[in-house]
């Protein structure tokens, strides 16, 4: 009835286990409770839950990130405390059998259910705003995978819960992973977690390459597209050409695990180096889909806050695509040390160093964009600014990694993890950050405090420093990565050194939740009442803040780059008002979304405990919602051109009363 | 903010284009799912190629492929290809009735597919060399059977649509889903194709 | 506002790295020819990296600081966004870089390839590895004996090592002489080692292997000729001894933090029944003779 699910499976005995479930559980009573007080269940599900608004989407993904922070730093705080404590024999406070799971969650959740909602978050509230549409190609399918991004964060925590997490690593390596190494849920959890969240990922990458290819406003050539829709387009070819791949590995894997196969076990003529490959081609460029939005972002920060033209716009374009193709050929060098031959490795080494020029020419064009400008320091700039040096550095610990031979000493040594903290930290959480900054006005209506903005970028950037820096210097010391203790107890100061960087990047965090608390205290004094409070040059600033939920109630005509900052110079702030208005053409909500979703939840953890009579009930749920949506005809309607005007008038109004 | 408002259905002269604007964009989307979907079997292809070899002591594709039965399942494929490019001839006649009676032949052709596919698989696990015995079975099964998975979700897709045809008619949402669905199933005869020379006639060969 | 980040910390740390001098120090002591040419090339890679950080670094905080807002004095040239001056130095300067680079590139990953000899055979000693969980099996087929999670070698003797795994993927690793190599079920992977100087090296996995992975520790003993003479009949003088069906077996069994052993006698060709017993049916195609997996080349042309 119930699988391999028992009540041996709750660990009621584990500590921090009860605690954190006792804190989740508050948490969400607490939110419970004020929802019903409030009475905003309504408002919640059609609002928000139903919306096939890009904008919105764009901010639940983003807020699904940041609790998904909390969890994945919490597991980071946790780990730079084992380290800390567990030197030249001490045992510290995590068994393997906890700090196992812990460094494969963290890793999982950093990458999955952080990093990668972050990006799509901010190109969903970004990317059709900035090429003047009025919503993504597909917005059913724009929810659907919201959902079944939510999906796999939900049955990620549930593995907190009830059962285990995998204990592999955070690409599950086989045959560790396989089923005689890792006879328990855990990896199953892993499994079903990213298969779900990871379709949802693939529809996105197609629908926004759909939606920039397709439906651009008149006059937006491909070349006069803003810098983060352009870094945005080819983030989502990433996707599109790499998360297949992940699909069939983690279904190989999957079929190894259920029914016994022999793609990855060591017999029977499966062959783990088979996963190794695939796993990375997948892997590689999920990088770059991570950093490149992330480069976008930076592009659109400093050329506003610097008051100039981006640097070298064709080229920005032009080494983004080549990072984009390199990206495909440099896999290899996650596993120099596999036993290749000297020639495929120099290849793959050599390529990967290529890289590092279209990356180098995007810096100095960064760079050459604040020369001869008015920089204005906001937190934007300032995540800039660290973003600058600590990726440079970064990037040259990569390249170090790249040569093949350097790579033979340092592989699966801390110095990777150094390495790959300081360009993800350094690029895209910084990057994030900055995004979430410069675009929380568009967002919302108002600005976040920039006073607790700074104290989060100062506490970041020297925390990330001092949690990191001594990762390079113990790796020289022959220090590897996924220690739960270590011998060496001369390797220990250096560690509560980094533990130290990791209390420093836990205030960072705190200064955001607290800023975004004080934000909203401070609303109405920090309103953006224009809709463009940076003075901005893209289409997106031309709305109102919060944008209409039609975007535009004309969509705009183009003639160059940098669209608006060109039409504010001919035509000053106040916006044309036009006399006619249209009815505009919008999509309705929709239910089938969140239920499709939700039902895949069921689906997953009917799979992971084997409860197949549940699987069998699930997938025919999702299907019957799926028809229900196919045969509704009622998905779209007409916003009145009389109510359009209302809005508009508005908008205006405040516009004159700011003037 | 935001607020919905109330529903209003005008047919404007631009409405007209901008529901074929949508077909043809949902069309365009369909291909670059398909092009994902082909990453997909591409690397199910490089597994295959990669694992072939591992027998371990178990049979090898020369030792149990049966091609006469992989040519008529062939053929079947090919043309219900053909038979669904009749029934897209007739859409674009407006021919509904025509278009249900080729559906429903290209149907029949695909269940007949999946069904020599079936038995061809029956067979091999009664034998004992189900997806468990080797590696080269393993990815065997896999790729072939996504495949033939592939065909299954077509031939639903398939139903659904003729069901859609009486209900709705040829009209700008059902015809995007024909030819949705076409695309699809050409790509499944191509990834056919590749299937049978490079699995089965190189195997045997 | 400032924008220097505090680069104090950067200071100090190298001052603790000192402080950590007096122990093995792995990569920045290496002990070995491999080793020793190894952190030469990271210390070049470094360098040369160095000569696009810097400036980088300095402009960052030099524009930032220059073109601030509030220095009117600065230039302003708000339309200014093109140079063609400029994209040739941006572009050719990290080509030269890389292309430097990726000559070293080539050529290190030849000479320092890790299935490249050392030296003829017959002045080449063979160490077979396993790895199991969660130790490290360690026989010497021309001595007969077998070790676990202690391995010995002549000083200045080039070592063969022949590495495969009876369990999990896991890599095999002396920081302080250089190279790893992976050790994988049914496949006979290489690395060529040696150590110049007396001494004793930690080993460990750096490929995380499961629960006992922290404590899968050895030590690579480093001895003078005699000394390892005298190692060797010392393992000669154990009661135990290694059978492929026996005690093997027994040892295979999952254990953690695992300690010493020594075997007098081994199976012959222990090391082979090893990588054949995950063959399954018969072995294909593979002969154990120092090549890691012939499969490497279908992978490499994907």
């Amino acid at each position: 009835m119930f699988g391999k699910l028992g009540l041996d499976d709750i660990p009621y005995h584990e500590p921090i286990i009860v605690v954190t479930a006792i804190v989740m559980a508050l948490g969400g009573l607490a939110i419970i409770g004020v929802l019903t007080y409030f009475k905003k269940w309504k408002w919640l599900w059609t609002e928000w839950l139903t919306s096939i608004d890009h904008k919105k989407l764009g901010i639940m993904y983003f807020l699904v990130a940041l609790v998904m922070l909390l969890r994945g730093f919490a597991d980071a705080i946790m780990m730079r405390t084992q380290q800390a404590l567990a030197a030249g024999g001490a045992e510290g406070y995590l068994p393997p059998e906890h700090y196992d799971q812990i460094f494969t969650a963290h890793g999982v959740i950093m990458i999955f259910f952080v990093a990668m909602p972050m990006v799509i978050g901010l190109m969903n509230l970004v990317v059709p705003l900035q090429i003047g549409a009025r919503d993504v190609a597909f917005p059913f399918m724009n929810n659907l995978s919201f959902w079944l991004f939510v999906a796999g964060v939900v049955l990620t925590m549930i593995s907190l819960l009830i059962g285990e997490y995998g204990k592999t690593g955070w690409l599950a390596y086989a045959p560790l992973s396989g089923i005689q190494y890792s006879p328990g849920v855990g990896v199953d959890y892993w499994i079903w977690g990213l298969q779900i969240s990871g379709i949802g990922t693939t529809l996105t990458g197609i629908n926004f390459f759909v939606t920039i290819l397709k439906m651009r406003t008149k006059g937006m050539t491909l070349f006069r597209m803003p810098i983060f829709t352009w870094t945005s387009l080819c983030a989502n070819i990433l996707i599109i050409a790499s998360f297949p791949i992940l699909t069939a590995t983690i279904a190989l894997l999957t079929l190894d695990r259920y029914l016994g196969m022999h793609f990855f076990t060591n017999d029977m003529g499966g062959n783990m180096m088979m996963y190794v490959n695939l796993i990375w081609a997948w892997g590689h460029p999920e990088v770059y889909i991570l950093i490149l939005p992330a480069f976008g972002v930076f592009s659109e920060v400093i050329a506003t806050f610097a008051k100039k033209r981006l640097f070298g716009y064709n080229t920005m374009v032009w080494a983004t695509a080549c990072i984009t193709v390199l990206s495909f050929v440099v896999w290899l060098h996650h596993f120099f040390t596999m036993g290749a031959g000297a020639n495929v490795n120099a290849f793959f080494g050599i390529a990967t160093m290529i890289i590092a020029i279209p990356t180098g020419v995007k810096i100095f064009n960064w760079l050459f964009t604040m020369y001869r400008g008015r920089l204005e320091f906001t937190s934007p700039v300032l995540w800039t600014l660290g973003f600058i040096i600590t990726f440079t550095i970064g990037g040259m610990t990569g390249v170090m990694l790249a040569v093949p031979g350097a790579n033979f000493v340092l592989h699966n040594s801390l110095f990777v993890i150094a390495h790959f903290h300081n360009v993800i930290i350094g690029g895209v959480v910084f990057g994030m950050l900055a995004g979430l900054t410069y675009w929380f006005p568009k967002a919302f209506g108002f600005t976040l405090d920039e006073k607790w903005g700074k104290r989060s970028f100062w506490c970041w950037i020297t925390g990330f420093y001092l949690a990191f820096m001594p990762l390079y210097i113990l790796s020289f010391y022959g220090a590897v990565r996924r220690m739960q203790s270590y011998a060496n107890a001369d390797w220990q100061p250096l560690m509560i050194v980094a533990w130290f960087g990791a209390v420093l990047i836990l205030c960072g965090i705190a200064c955001t939740v607290i800023q975004f608390i004080v934000s909203i205290r401070d609303r109405e004094k920090n309103a953006d009442i224009t809709g463009d409070p940076w003075d901005a040059r893209t289409l997106e600033w031309s709305t109102s803040s919060p944008a209409p939920f039609y975007n535009f109630a004309h969509l705009p005509n183009v003639g160059s780059v940098d669209a608006f900052w060109e039409a504010k110079k001919e035509k000053g702030m106040a916006a044309d008002k036009p006399t006619q208005y249209e009815d505009i053409h919008m999509p309705k909500n929709t239910v089938a979304g969140p239920i499709i979703g939700l039902i895949s939840i069921a689906f997953g953890f009917a799979l992971v405990w084997h409860i197949w009579w549940l699987a069998g009930v699930s997938a025919i749920g999702m299907f019957v919602a799926f028809m229900f949506r196919v045969f509704n005809d009622d998905i779209d309607y007409y916003v009145p051109a009389a109510e359009v005007e209302r809005i508009e008038r508005e908008h205006h109004k405040r516009l004159e009363m700011q003037a | 903010m935001t607020t919905q408002t109330v529903n209003q259905h005008d047919a404007h002269a631009h409405d007209e284009h901008e529901h074929h604007d949508a077909g043809a964009m949902k069309v365009f989307g369909f291909w670059v799912y398909l092009m994902s979907d082909l990453v997909i079997f591409g690397s199910l292809f490089a597994t295959y190629a990669v694992l072939m070899n591992g027998t371990a002591g178990g049979p090898s594709g020369a030792d149990i492929f049966e091609l006469p039965l992989i040519l008529v399942s062939t053929f079947l494929l090919l043309f219900s290809s053909f038979t669904y490019g009749m029934a897209v001839l007739a859409m674009h006649a407006d021919r509904v009735a025509q278009v249900k009676g080729w559906l429903g032949i290209t149907f029949l052709l695909g269940a007949g597919f999946i069904g020599l596919e079936i038995y061809e698989f029956h067979h091999l696990i009664a034998e004992g060399f189900g997806p468990d015995r080797s590696a080269f079975l393993s990815s065997f099964f896999t790729l072939v059977g996504t495949h033939g998975l592939h065909v299954t979700f077509g031939l639903i897709w398939m139903l659904v649509m003729i069901v859609q045809l009486y209900t709705k008619g040829l009209n700008d949402k059902t015809r995007p889903r024909i030819m949705c669905l076409s695309l699809f199933w050409h790509f499944l005869d191509i990834v056919w194709i590749c299937v049978f020379t490079f699995v089965y006639l190189m195997g045997v060969l | 506002m400032r924008i220097k980040k505090n680069l104090g910390w950067l200071g100090v740390l190298p001052l603790i790295a000192v402080l950590l001098s007096g122990c093995d120090a792995a990569l920045v002591d290496p002990k070995g020819q491999i080793g020793v040419e190894l952190k030469s090339l990271i210390i070049t890679a470094f360098w040369l990296m160095m000569i696009v950080v810097i400036p980088v670094i300095i402009m960052t905080v030099v524009f930032a600081w220059k073109y601030r807002h509030s220095n009117h004095a600065a230039k302003y040239m708000p339309d200014w966004a093109h140079s063609n001056k400029i994209e040739a130095v941006v572009w050719l300067v990290p080509c030269v870089i890389i292309l430097f680079l990726g000559i070293i590139t080539w050529k290190t990953s030849h000479s320092l390839d890790p299935h490249k000899p050392l030296a003829p055979k017959g002045e080449t000693m063979e160490v077979q590895v396993v790895a199991l969980d969660w130790k490290w099996l360690f026989i010497y087929p021309k001595q007969g004996i077998a070790t676990v999670n202690e391995v010995a070698m002549p000083v200045d003797v080039p070592v063969h090592f022949r590495v495969t795994s009876a369990s999990v993927m896991n890599s095999f690793f002396i920081p302080t002489l250089g190279s790893q190599i992976y050790a994988m079920a049914g496949m006979d992977n290489d690395v060529y080692l040696v150590a110049n100087e007396a001494g004793v090296y930690a080993g460990k996995s750096s490929n995380y292997s499961g629960k006992g992975f922290a404590e899968m520790t050895f030590d690579a003993l480093a001895l003078p000729q005699d000394d390892f003479d005298a190692w060797v009949e010392k393992v000669r003088e154990s009661p135990k001894t290694l059978t492929f069906n026996g005690s093997y077996q027994e040892l295979a069994e999952p254990s953690t933090d695992h300690p010493v052993e020594y075997f007098s006698d081994v199976t012959p060709n222990l090391y082979g029944k090893i990588i054949k017993s995950f063959k399954g049916g018969n072995g294909q195609g593979e002969h154990g003779e120092g090549h890691g997996e012939t499969t490497m080349s279908a992978e490499a042309a994907e």
